[in-house]
């Protein structure tokens, strides 16, 4: 299996240097989000839940479209949808994908203590690694986006891996592929960003969308994920989207001094199991625990 | 590496025991193993059974037709091969591997007597027998071969056939070659509705 | 489709109306997304509800459902008085110039000229052009013969036929000219009188008229306009004559034949356009032959009647594609009957039995219901589900003696005789039986489907079917054999079509599905040579295509239409050639397209009447000087030799040459151009003409079951529609769909669910005359209220995808009923579909 796009560069609670760091020149992937030719249809959600083998869930009816109010550790793609009214009275039906944005400088990763258990590659993907995983949750106070949730049963996180696997062996990810109006679009970090230039300023100068932009924010290093928005001045009205997300001051302060004891390997360790305790009191962790399928499961 | 099928079969849980299946522990490895799952599946092309911009699927399914295996269905996607769909899919066609794989399948004849209140299981053999019987004695007794004016007809006015909208062409042939032999008349479809 | 889908994405401007495509056909829509993209093309969305396709277009009208055909023709008129028509086109490629027959009248009163009020039916012989040649200035009346009466034979007036020779009038100043008499019917059709019809406020339906039409601005002729639409046309009384009024549009525009224009309806399955080619609804054979009538006295006469002769005015040429009709017909009488359909025996016409009514789906029900269909055959068909007046349905089958479903999951109809309400007693005195046969899914099975663009695609199994389901061919198969085997055993009543039908198939029992589609394409049953070229075909090879068909019995073919399909080279519709170079989307080695391979219909009409292309950068076809033929990226629909001089029109398929924008004699029922009328139930009276409200055509059916309720006792519009995340009955089997959408649901627009201290995803109740569904509310900003002739109206919207087998239903999670007990059987009066939208109801909190 060719892991050519799978090299680390950044690993969570790890003490020195990364195997790997700088040997060989990479490029990052992106996926562009065009929410302006979005129609909702929740192609990607299905692919992602099929490619990805994840146990179908309940959902209640809540007065939407949307299939549920927010990700879940086992649902991890989804589109939110809001009814606008624009300053003429006419109606905008907006719906974003939402999903892990892959932050250049992640949150999640910063945040978390147990070696190993957030990892990113040097092509701009961050991915869980369940096995290192403490179920801490440092990770989901860390995130800016409310993106990583935790299975209740196993104590593990679960997000977004965008497909490393078929990243991985070339393919773009199951919900790139899906897409039925081409409003999702994959490759690299450069083209994305060209691409979705030129659709906003399509957009602005076609379409009577005056504030069209780009969603690239800066706080976070720039994301693995941009969104053409109709009103990037705005990026609110889209289920929340952040106008300037960044790591929380609260898991800086934290990282910032414990970074010394990094190089201190075992101490890393040491910690995790320690924040571990502090969240969920002496049970430790079980094979059969690692080995669990997480629920569900199909016929 | 070099995943084989059997890797796929165990490695079908998100974040499962990728470390032990290889035989030695993932920590310190920073990147897990996943390997993908479709990698030497075979692949059938087809075309997505619901609306009618006619999307190319791909099913992929366990076992590379050899006698000794039952394929099993593991993945459906887009035919990125077809000029119309170009591998995308709408979130039904998407999830058609639950269509193939459904646990809600009819499995097996069956018949629901006169007065009764349950379904009781019947042979193919014994099913096909009674539609056949009930068939011909119907089209006997109503058969019309002349109208009141004298013209010949030959038509069956008691017996209806609809067809569904994922029947095939050539199944909707033999559809009109039976029915129309049968001096069907009311032979209609969901094309009408 | 006169199109497909792919060449949506080289329009430049589009209307969708009566169609949610970015919900029901997700994938299809990307092309008309493309065009946004590419190539900044506009799109207009006309829709009750702001849809997922109002989300990414340019306007949207919210519309009242069943109105359209007021928006349309206000468009025609808007189009006429801006002066944004094709002239060259609508002169020459249209029967604009065409002279109508004094006496006819158009309906300022709501009826049409010949309406007999007793039998509510029109005599048409007025629908019908002058005889007579070359009027042009000579209008005034009185320079062309009388009306004279039908001939009459046999003591009936023969029916009317059109005109050899055309009476024209080159100028369209003529009074009774179809152009003169289309401005005058639209002429009504007032930007106020829309508003008053539709609810579209007046400056916002001239916003998206203005837009439509811009694509004719200034005289241009490059530009070109698509209209799509669905089942949201379709399903209303005046379903048929929406669509006309839609392709009137465009042959005023000049949008027909070309690349990126077209009038194209998107349908709702994925091979109901297969089953509408090969005849699986009542009033057709196999590629549109029409069915035996009682009178047709032998094959000859039947012939006669279905065989079109050129009407034409004499100065210009018509192909009149149908004037091969025999040679279908026979054709068809072989692939059915073998040798058994000979020359001598008026290849056994007598076989196929002649309709004398309509049998048409609503009908069965009915008949079912009144106690005269004793048995049914429902294959992968949902009739209670899918109704109409679900009710009805379920008591129909409880008077049946029997019923077969062969189907792939439990459904509504298999289990009428459990359905919601029924007690264990009631159970007891049904006396229905009821076979359900395990059926096998499409993956479990070859042959082909036929997709929206005409496009038959060969697909392969990848698996076999669960369990001990078998693949329906199979069971059909059987089923046939066997009653066969009784009648040759036992006699009977008129055994001879079941006992002569060839089934020569290497596996009687279960028909390998490609020698099928083999016997369709058809093949030689004797040495054949083309008397030009001296190609010569040996018996029992398969034929190259429909050219090749004779009517002398020398060849056979199960439909015309798709000969071509399965030929000595093989499996054309398994092709897969993925190479575009002209880059307009056509793929012509990609499957296999009827008629003949082309793409796009009527693309002569894509060039002007010199053979050049309208816009040289969208090439279809054209005339070229040096071979003295049609070429093109695509295949021409034409003609090959015909030289633009001869001014043979591009509408090959009509008599006329020409396209229609007034439809002469029988082929409508309720008018040559189209009028509102009323949905059936509707809130207002018409504003047209009060008097005259609905269809005058249109009849109510008269069970007790039939219930028709009024705008007294139900005061709100409803509409019913699927949802992209389900399809049809068949998702809510589905996990995957189900976790998507998990339960039934109205939608309400905030205003009224304000009046009514209604809050989202509380239980309201929805009545019609014939009975109420229970769902949760979604309130929404999405329908807004709406002024109807003045008139606060609100609409509502009902998807469909439930019923009472499913998981949802299963666990208890709904009502258990299905959205079509709402619906009213009542159809339409040329297509026969039922009015599934645009019905009247009230609601209130459950």
């Amino acid at each position: 299996m060719s892991q050519a796009t799978l090299r680390v560069q950044k690993i969570s609670g790890h003490a020195g240097s990364v195997p790997g760091e700088d040997t060989q020149r990479e490029y990052t992937v992106c996926k562009l989000i065009d929410t302006t030719t979005c129609i909702g249809c929740k192609a990607c959600e299905v692919a992602c839940m099929e490619w990805n083998d994840l146990p179908f869930g309940e959902t209640v009816f809540d007065n939407t479209y949307q299939t549920m109010p927010e990700t879940r550790w086992n649902y991890w793609n989804l589109i939110l949808f809001n009814e606008h009214e624009r300053e003429d009275g006419s109606l905008m039906w907006l719906m974003r994908k939402n999903q892990c944005m892959h932050c250049a400088e992640p949150g999640c990763l910063a945040a978390c203590p147990a070696d190993g258990a957030i990892v990113q590659y040097t092509n701009g993907i961050v991915d869980f690694q369940q096995a290192n995983c403490i179920g801490c949750g440092y990770c989901i106070t860390g995130c800016p986006f409310d993106i990583p949730k935790m299975n209740p049963k196993t104590h593990r996180v679960f997000k977004c891996t965008l497909c490393t696997d078929r990243v991985s062996e070339g393919l773009e990810p199951a919900c790139i592929k899906s897409c039925p109006t081409g409003c999702l679009h994959f490759g690299s970090k450069d083209d994305m960003l060209d691409l979705a230039g030129k659709r906003a300023k399509q957009l602005r100068d076609h379409s009577n969308f005056p504030k069209a932009g780009v969603y690239d924010p800066p706080g976070v290093g720039g994301t693995g994920v941009v969104y053409v928005l109709h009103d990037a001045t705005n990026p609110e009205l889209y289920g929340g989207l952040p106008k300037n997300p960044h790591v929380p001051l609260s898991v800086k302060l934290w990282k910032g001094p414990l970074k010394w004891l990094g190089n201190v390997a075992m101490i890393g360790g040491l910690v995790g199991l320690f924040v571990h305790y502090l969240r969920y009191g002496p049970k430790a962790r079980e094979e059969e625990d690692l080995a669990a399928k997480p629920g569900g499961g199909k016929s | 590496m070099n995943p084989t099928r059997r890797d796929f079969l165990k490695l079908t849980t998100v974040g499962g025991a990728a470390a032990a299946l290889f035989g030695f522990d993932l920590k310190p490895a920073y990147a897990q193993l996943r390997t993908l799952k479709i990698a030497r599946a075979n692949e059938t092309r087809s075309t997505c059974p619901y609306c009618s911009v006619s999307c190319g699927v791909i099913i992929y399914t366990i076992g590379d037709r050899a006698k000794n295996v039952t394929p099993q269905v593991v993945h459906v996607e887009g035919d990125p091969d077809h000029p119309i769909n170009r591998g995308t899919l709408c979130p039904k066609g998407a999830s058609l591997e639950q269509d193939i794989l459904n646990e809600r399948r009819l499995l097996k004849p069956q018949v629901r007597r006169p007065g009764g209140t349950d379904w009781e299981d019947i042979s193919w053999d014994d099913a096909i027998g009674e539609i056949a019987q009930k068939v011909k004695k119907t089209r006997d007794e109503t058969f019309i071969e002349k109208d009141a004016a004298g013209h010949t007809v030959n038509r069956l006015e008691s017996i209806a056939f609809t067809g569904g909208c994922t029947d095939t062409n050539e199944f909707n042939y033999l559809v009109v070659k039976t029915m129309r032999s049968l001096g069907v008349v009311y032979l209609e479809n969901q094309a009408r509705v | 489709m006169t199109n497909g889908w792919i060449d949506i994405k080289n329009t430049d401007m589009m209307l969708i109306m009566g169609g949610n495509p970015a919900e029901n056909h997700p994938c299809g829509f990307k092309w008309p997304v493309e065009a946004k993209r590419t190539r900044n093309a506009k799109m207009i969305v006309v829709d009750p509800r702001f849809t997922r396709t109002a989300s990414v277009a340019d306007l949207f009208c919210q519309i009242r459902a069943g109105s359209d055909i007021a928006f349309l023709g206000g468009l025609i008129r808007y189009a006429i008085e801006s002066n944004r028509i094709a002239k060259d086109y609508l002169l020459n490629y249209t029967n604009a110039a065409f002279v109508v027959k004094d006496g006819f009248k158009l309906p300022e009163d709501g009826l049409y000229s010949g309406f007999d009020a007793a039998t509510q039916t029109y005599d048409k012989s007025t629908w019908n052009y002058e005889e007579g040649g070359d009027l042009s200035g000579k209008h005034g009346g009185g320079t062309h013969a009388p009306a004279k009466p039908a001939p009459v034979k046999d003591g009936k007036p023969s029916p009317p036929h059109l005109p050899e020779n055309v009476a024209y009038d080159l100028t369209l100043q003529h009074p009774n000219c179809v152009f003169q008499l289309l401005r005058k019917q639209y002429s009504r059709y007032t930007p106020e009188m829309v508003e008053r019809i539709t609810g579209v406020p007046k400056d916002q339906f001239l916003k998206a008229a203005d837009l439509f039409t811009s694509i004719r601005k200034d005289g241009d002729t490059k530009k070109v306009a698509t209209i799509i639409y669905a089942v949201g046309w379709t399903q209303h009384t005046s379903g048929t004559q929406t669509i006309r009024t839609a392709a009137m549009l465009q042959l005023l525009l000049g949008n027909v034949g070309r690349s990126g224009g077209g009038v194209n309806a998107l349908r709702g399955h994925s091979n109901i356009q297969g089953a509408t080619d090969m005849a699986g609804i009542f009033e057709i054979l196999p590629g549109y032959l029409k069915v035996p009538v009682p009178t047709d006295t032998g094959f000859k006469a039947y012939l006669e009647r279905i065989t079109p002769k050129s009407a034409k005015p004499h100065i210009w040429d018509s192909w009149n594609y149908w004037s091969n009709t025999p040679k279908f017909a026979v054709s068809f009488m072989k692939a059915m009957y073998g040798d058994a359909a000979t020359k001598q025996n008026d290849w056994a016409f007598h076989y196929l039995p002649k309709v004398d009514r309509n049998y048409s789906w609503a009908y069965i029900w009915d008949d079912m219901y009144r106690g005269s269909v004793k048995g049914l055959f429902a294959f992968g068909m949902n009739g209670v589900a899918i109704g109409p007046d679900s009710n009805k349905n379920i008591e129909a089958l409880k008077k049946a003696d029997w019923l077969v479903v062969g189907e792939i999951y439990p459904d509504e109809t298999s289990e009428f005789w459990k359905s919601p309400g029924i007690t264990q007693d009631e159970m007891k005195r049904i006396q229905t039986t009821v076979y359900r046969l395990p059926c096998a899914g499409f993956a479990e099975k070859d042959g082909a489907f036929v997709n929206s663009a005409r496009w038959l695609q060969w697909k392969n199994a990848a698996l076999p079917p669960p369990g001990d389901a078998k693949v329906d061919q199979e069971i059909l198969a059987r089923i046939f054999l066997k009653v066969r085997e009784l009648y040759q055993k036992e006699g009977g009543k008129f055994p001879d079509a079941i006992l002569h039908a060839t089934w020569s198939y290497t596996n009687p029992q279960n028909p390998a599905l490609a020698e099928v589609a083999k016997e369709i394409n058809g093949k030689a049953l004797a040495d054949i040579q083309d008397p030009v070229t001296k190609q010569e075909i040996k018996a029992g090879q398969q034929l190259p295509g429909y050219a090749w068909l004779k009517d002398d019995g020398t060849t056979s073919s199960g439909n015309w239409l798709y000969s071509g399909s399965f030929t000595e080279a093989g499996n054309m519709m398994a092709r897969r050639g993925t190479e575009d170079p002209s880059g307009l989307g056509i793929y012509p080695n990609w499957a296999f397209s009827w008629p003949a391979n082309r793409r796009v219909m009527y693309n002569r009409a894509s060039c002007d009447l010199e053979g050049k292309p309208w816009d040289p950068s969208r090439k279809q076809v054209w005339w070229n000087e040096a071979t003295q033929k049609w070429a093109g990226n695509d295949v021409p629909d034409f003609k090959a030799d015909s030289k633009p001089k001869d001014h043979m029109g591009p509408f090959i398929m009509n008599p006329e040459g020409v396209g229609r924008l007034f439809v002469p004699i029988g082929a409508v029922a309720d008018g040559p151009f189209p009028e509102h009328y009323e949905p059936i139930e509707s809130p207002i009276e018409n504003p047209l003409h009060p008097q005259q409200s609905n269809n005058p055509i249109v009849k109510k059916f008269k069970t007790d079951s039939d219930k028709y309720g009024t705008s007294k006792d139900y005061n709100i519009v409803c509409t019913t529609y699927r949802l992209t995340e389900h399809y049809h009955y068949w998702t809510k089997n589905n996990p995957m769909n189900v976790q998507l959408v998990p339960e039934p649901f109205v939608e309400i627009p905030a205003e009224l669910a304000n009046d009514m201290g209604l809050r989202g995803g509380e239980k309201v109740k929805v009545t019609s005359a014939r009975g109420n569904y229970v769902a949760k509310a979604m309130v929404t900003k999405r329908i807004k209220a709406m002024t109807i002739d003045g008139r606060k109206t609100y609409q509502i919207g009902v998807p469909i995808h439930w019923g009472y087998r499913g998981i949802a239903e299963d666990e208890g999670k709904t009502a258990k009923t299905a959205a079509n007990i709402l619906s009213p059987t009542v159809i339409d009066p040329n297509a026969w579909t039922p009015e599934f939208k645009g019905f009247l109801v009230k609601l209130e909190k459950a």
